[in-house]
């Protein structure tokens, strides 16, 4: 019998990790994404954080997946071989109001089934975090909080996806879905394709691809976060939190799992006409600035490294909107903590796809990925014999994150096809000096690997030329 | 690969090459390690006159000062394409990694000639879009010097720092359009010379007290908002957009001293503090160039580089080297000063900035006159020549710069 085809539209965490999920089953998958690379839209700008799960209201789907989620990323980061840190979190109280939040927020992981979670008076709190205002009265500790670098989540579960047996089509543009006969026709920039089921992974832009393929669903707007980088690795240990308040969970200072530390988000709601809008604003920059001072006082501006903005796909119920339909499952509104929740909307539908179509167990999966060898977190011996098999692994190319050229070569290999490919690959040009030493090398890579000329390498989307001069 | 020596150079650029000469002249074993195929460092890609005046009499290219620099500099060992990983201060060892595979250097006296790197245009936060088209000063002149590529058809440039200015006029010759140099400062931030022979003789506007406010382009850059800026906050009613594909920033230069993790004494700005022998706190660990402070000549970097080459070996060869005995502090008027401590012992040349333009003033040294400068720019470091044995130092060697 044929094997059923199942479609993913959106490479993102969600729809990478559906595709993987699924490939656990006997079936054919295929992965459509609008831009030419994973984890590129709302995965790539967010804060990185797997939440404890507190934070929402019990009867919310967000409560339903989050808790769940996190109890999966610890599995699932050692199979697919991402950076995951559970460092804990801390949300600051600096009055009685704010204090009696914290209490809420206790009741209500507990009606969630956080673990962990404690409330420390002002010296537990300083002594667990000593850069935090000293004006503190309380903190919520939560000890499963962590953190990602949330594209390597989808890159990993990209390659792990493809290994066993899913298709990727990048620069694919899904216009719209529709059944006819047993099959789901799907229309693209690319051609016409017939599946037996669509999962609608499309993020900020989900509700158009199902208003398209005629359905009624509630619009998605984008809701804008602004972040700063700073090149400090001690300023703080834990995901610091304010006490939330009406607009989420407010401007944090979170540590990152590449030795930095991210100011942010803004939380500005944007018309559902501005899903492009990655700008950051002077309004936001200082309002960051503003905000995680009063968290964090200590905090020096002059080690920034840059400043960026991403969406996150909100919707007017602030939940996650999950429907299953007879050909299509639509994933709305994966907003915060949609990154937590992520590994268990994944499991829930691909469970679904299973029993729908009666699939068998596809006793050929390979649930481990491996990641690229990182030369800087080896041992001297290690090093020595990588270095001795391939030279390559000795020519440090980016200087400020150690990355070596066998590991660009390697990313090329895996799919990297831009500056910004090799990036989230690698973290080369992630660091403090933003490329200027090592972008010539690394593009001499690219183009030595994939045969494009020097100078049409991209940095990113279709267009986005490094160089744009005439050839000498 | 393991090797002992005398004296271990870190970083094959101009300060480097200075202290190679130094060492070499006091008969030291000296290992160059540099991280490139060849030294030169930035040198290389400065192909500019404008090198050599103080150092050969004459003005030249950066790659010929390089050249002639290192025509007679031979008897040393290298390691190029070679990056360290740890250096070892308390057991004197550079842990490093090449194609070659690991690499230990054990050492009596170091020297670290690291340079600086740039401030990339990201770190300004600066809000807008992130498109491609931005490019470091330094960035751009590689692109075009080295790999012989042109980055855009009409740029911005943002900051006027000498390489700023310089790229200007590169791009000009290159058929590049420029539309302006903008500078935050009301004043420029290169040399005099280059306002003169980089811009105004290409008929390159130079905009002061003004800055770029927001980056435009999806993919590649579209254009920069500017606006005049009165401190760091733009005037509103001022801004024009610049329809560009390219922005070139020479926005400063940071000391780079990211392998010196230990307790080594750095200032605020992150330069490495030495005495007049170039010596960091630590009595073996030697410094010189722009990982100290940021220089504007590189015949001054060669000298300093000279210097710390001498003492180095003198230090590793077990000469006894005399002890700091004098700070020296920076008082009104003055931004940088080099060097920050004083051993007396013989005579020595400061290099120091004024923080403000200043028609005329005069250099004190404990209050008395040393020196007149007309036309002071922060933009261009004064040489003060310091003779221990006429003064009468005490514990403080203060500086300043009186407006006359």
């Amino acid at each position: 019998m044929e094997k059923k085809s199942i479609l993913v539209i959106g490479a993102g965490v969600v729809g990478t990790l559906i595709a993987r999920e699924i490939s656990k089953s006997n079936c054919q998958i295929s992965v459509f994404e609008k831009l030419p690379d994973v984890g590129w839209g709302v995965t790539k700008a967010n804060s990185g954080i797997i939440h404890a799960g507190y934070g929402d209201n019990p009867n919310s789907n967000r409560a339903k997946y989050c808790a769940k989620g996190n109890a999966l990323y610890k599995c699932l980061s050692e199979e697919l071989q991402f950076d995951f840190e559970r460092i804990g979190s801390l949300v600051l109280a600096f009055n009685e109001m704010q204090e009696k939040t914290l209490y809420e927020l206790l009741e209500q992981g507990h009606v969630n089934g956080v673990e962990g979670l404690e409330i420390l008076n002002k010296e537990k709190t300083l002594s667990m975090e000593p850069s935090v205002n000293p004006l503190v009265k309380k903190a919520l500790f939560a000890p499963s909080a962590g953190i990602v670098a949330p594209w390597e989540i989808a890159i990993a579960a990209f390659e792990n996806s493809k290994e066993n047996g899913a298709d990727y089509f990048f620069n694919t543009e899904v216009n719209r879905f529709f059944k006819q006969g047993k099959k789901v026709i799907v229309e693209t920039n690319s051609g016409v394709f017939k599946f037996d089921f669509v999962i609608n992974a499309s993020g900020i832009f989900s509700d158009e691809i199902a208003l398209k393929s005629g359905m009624n669903v509630p619009k998605i707007y984008p809701r804008k976060g602004e972040y700063i980088l700073l090149d400090e690795n001690e300023l703080v240990r834990k995901i610091i939190f304010p006490t939330p308040g009406e607009k989420g969970k407010g401007i944090l200072v979170v540590p990152t799992v590449h030795d930095s530390t991210l100011l942010g988000p803004t939380a500005e709601d944007l018309p559902e006409t501005m899903k492009e809008n990655a700008e950051t604003t002077f309004h936001g920059l200082s309002k960051i600035i503003k905000q995680s001072r009063k968290l964090v006082p200590g905090i020096d501006l002059s080690k920034t490294i840059k400043t960026f903005a991403g969406l996150r796909p909100e919707n007017a119920m602030h939940d996650f909107d999950i429907s299953y339909g007879e050909y299509f499952v639509n994933l709305l509104a994966i907003r915060s903590p949609g990154l937590t929740a992520a590994p268990a909307i994944a499991r829930e539908v691909a469970d679904f796809i299973k029993e729908k179509f009666s699939l068998k167990t596809n006793r050929d999966f390979t649930p481990t990925r491996e990641r690229i060898i990182s030369i800087k977190d080896l041992s001297n011996s290690e090093k020595e014999k990588i270095i001795r098999d391939d030279p390559s692994f000795g020519n440090i190319v980016c200087r400020c994150n150690k990355v070596t050229e066998g590991e660009v070569i390697e990313a090329v290999k895996r799919g990297a096809k831009t500056i910004d490919g090799v990036k989230f690959r690698t973290s080369a040009t992630f660091g403090r000096c933003q490329g200027a030493f090592c972008m010539v090398n690394i593009m001499k890579i690219i183009s030595r690997e994939l045969g494009i000329p020097f100078n049409r390498i991209e940095k990113n989307s279709n267009g986005s030329k490094i160089l744009n001069g005439e050839a000498k | 690969m393991k090797g002992i020596y005398d004296v271990a150079v870190l970083g094959g650029g101009a300060s480097g090459l200075g202290a190679v000469k130094g060492a070499l002249k006091e008969g030291a074993s000296v290992i160059l390690i540099e991280r490139e195929a060849s030294t030169g460092g930035v040198l290389n890609q400065c192909i500019h006159t404008g090198f050599g005046l103080q150092v050969f009499n004459k003005e030249l290219t950066g790659p010929e000062f390089h050249e002639l620099y290192i025509s007679n500099l031979e008897d040393f060992d290298t390691l190029f394409e070679a990056s360290i990983l740890y250096i070892d201060f308390d057991t004197n060892y550079i842990y490093g990694i090449s194609k070659a595979g690991l690499f230990e250097i054990s050492f009596k006296a170091i020297v670290l000639a690291t340079g600086a790197r740039e401030r990339p245009f990201e770190s300004l936060r600066i809000p807008g879009e992130r498109p491609s088209g931005i490019f470091t000063a330094g960035l751009a002149q590689k692109f075009i010097n080295v790999e012989n590529c042109l980055p855009g058809k009409r740029a911005v440039i943002i900051g006027s720092g000498d390489i700023g200015m310089i790229m200007a006029r590169r791009f000009v010759l290159e058929g590049i359009e420029v539309e302006g140099v903008y500078e935050i400062l009301p004043y420029p931030g290169g040399l005099t010379r280059n306002v003169y022979q980089c811009l105004m003789d290409y008929n390159i506007p130079l905009y002061l007290s003004t800055s770029v406010m927001e980056v435009r382009g999806k993919s590649r850059l579209e254009g920069v908002n500017v606006a005049k800026f009165h401190g760091n906050k733009s005037v509103p009613g001022t801004e024009r957009f610049i329809e560009v594909d390219t922005l070139v920033a020479s926005v400063g230069l940071i000391p780079e001293n990211d392998l010196v993790k230990s307790n080594i004494e750095k200032s605020r700005n992150g330069g490495l503090v030495v005495d007049d022998l170039m010596r960091t706190n630590i009595p073996n660990v030697f410094a010189a160039g722009n990982n100290i402070i940021i220089h504007d000549l590189v015949d001054f970097v060669v000298m300093e580089g000279e210097t710390a080459g001498v003492y180095a070996a003198r230090f590793a060869k077990g000469n006894k080297l005399p002890e700091r005995k004098s700070k020296i502090i920076k008082k009104k008027g003055i931004s940088t000063i080099n060097i920050e401590y004083a051993t007396l012992s013989n005579p020595f040349v400061l290099y120091l900035r004024v923080d403000k333009p200043m028609k005329k003033c005069n250099i004190t040294v404990n209050r008395k006159v040393r020196k007149t400068v007309l036309n002071a720019k922060p933009s261009e470091m004064i040489e003060l020549e310091i003779e221990p044995y006429k003064e009468k130092f005490m514990e403080t060697i203060e500086i300043e710069a009186e407006e006359r």
